[in-house]
């Protein structure tokens, strides 16, 4: 079950941290507004997903975020992309995206653990906002070459593995190496 | 010592941090408080996992429950899920007040667009009902804007969850 929880919440902390690359350079203004609250909710899921995962572990939930190695992340290729400025793009994966999520946390929901179950219900309540923002983009981008041509490069990519994810764990975790020792 | 009550009514004094008309206990994110040799117990919920007011939250129940002389354990629970519907009818009618539209009741399953779209939300300034969505997020991952054709006037609704 850690396996399944730590694949979640790696991909929610990546693609929460790729979505925080949108606030203040959105094509719309309403746009910086719902990207920064998707990427907070996002990180927000990591978290908890982290947390649970960490009590079993005798860990704690940044450790986990933040202090393993890049081979150790368990998220997709999917996520790890830097789309920025590709609205296109950065539109398919939120759809690609928000579909595998859904069906990922139907399957926790009914989980034996309570614990998991719970949270897992929870999430899946706040994603909701998150299949409402992307379905209205699909439904206005549907016939856009772009959209279309994005989606398509980008669906294979959900079940993938990283090959490489050096680059964006320097980015991710550069702050919290810089003062060795801090427990923060 | 301390009994279970003067626990409830020391909680009922700490706003949130972010809307501070309505208190902790009116949010509804205080679930069980336990209280038995001294030690107390509040089993919290948090409101989006997102939310960074979340530890504000904690810390300041901690603090407010130890001004009382006693070491609370403050316990996140994530079996069972906070939801808009543990707002109580106060905290409803605070946020109405200080111009929040406050959620409209949970349905069984996740909200919907075409439900969020086609539901009536009245405008907590004039009171009509012809407000649109202008947007899904708002200013804080719990709210939601919409605007009022009647006042003209923009205005942030709970989300419900």
């Amino acid at each position: 079950m850690n396996e399944r929880l730590l694949e979640l919440a790696d991909d929610d902390l990546v693609i929460g941290w790729r979505d925080s690359e949108w606030t203040g350079i959105a094509p719309l203004l309403e746009e910086d507004v719902a990207f920064s609250s998707i990427a907070q909710n996002e990180i927000g899921h990591a978290r908890a997903l982290y947390e649970l995962v960490a009590r079993d572990l005798g860990t704690t939930a940044d450790e986990l975020a933040f202090d393993r190695t890049p081979g150790d992340y368990r998220c997709s290729a999917l996520v790890a992309l830097r789309l920025v400025p590709d609205w296109a793009r950065t539109i398919a994966r939120r759809y690609l995206y928000e579909q595998a999520d859904e069906q990922r946390l139907a399957a926790l929901k009914s989980s034996e653990d309570p614990e998991v179950a719970g949270l897992a219900e929870k999430i899946d309540r706040e994603e909701a906002y998150h299949r409402m923002h992307a379905q209205m983009w699909f439904d206005r981008l549907r016939d856009e070459p772009r959209f279309v041509e994005a989606l398509e490069d980008l669906r294979p990519l959900v079940d993938q593995r990283p090959a490489d994810l050096g680059e964006l764990w320097e980015e991710m975790t550069s702050v919290r190496r810089s003062v060795a020792g801090a427990t923060w | 010592m301390v009994t279970a009550a003067e626990v409830w009514d020391a909680l009922a004094e700490i706003p949130d941090p972010e809307i501070p008309v309505v208190s902790l206990v009116d949010l509804g994110v205080v679930r069980n408080v336990a209280v038995s040799d001294g030690h107390v117990r509040v089993d919290f919920t948090p409101t989006f996992l997102g939310c960074p007011a979340l530890e504000v939250m904690r810390d300041a129940m901690a603090d407010r429950l130890r001004a009382l002389g006693v070491e609370p354990e403050i316990r996140v629970r994530s079996d069972e899920a906070w939801s808009t519907d543990r707002i109580t009818p106060e905290g409803r009618e605070k946020l109405r007040a200080a111009g929040f539209a406050p959620p409209a009741p949970r349905a069984a399953g996740a909200p919907t667009l075409v439900e969020l779209r086609a539901a009536v939300f009245r405008c907590p300034y004039c009171g009509s009902t012809d407000t649109t969505l202008e947007n899904v997020f708002g200013p804080t991952p719990c709210r939601s804007l919409r605007y009022c054709a009647s006042c003209r006037q923009p205005f942030e609704q709970f989300k419900t969850i």
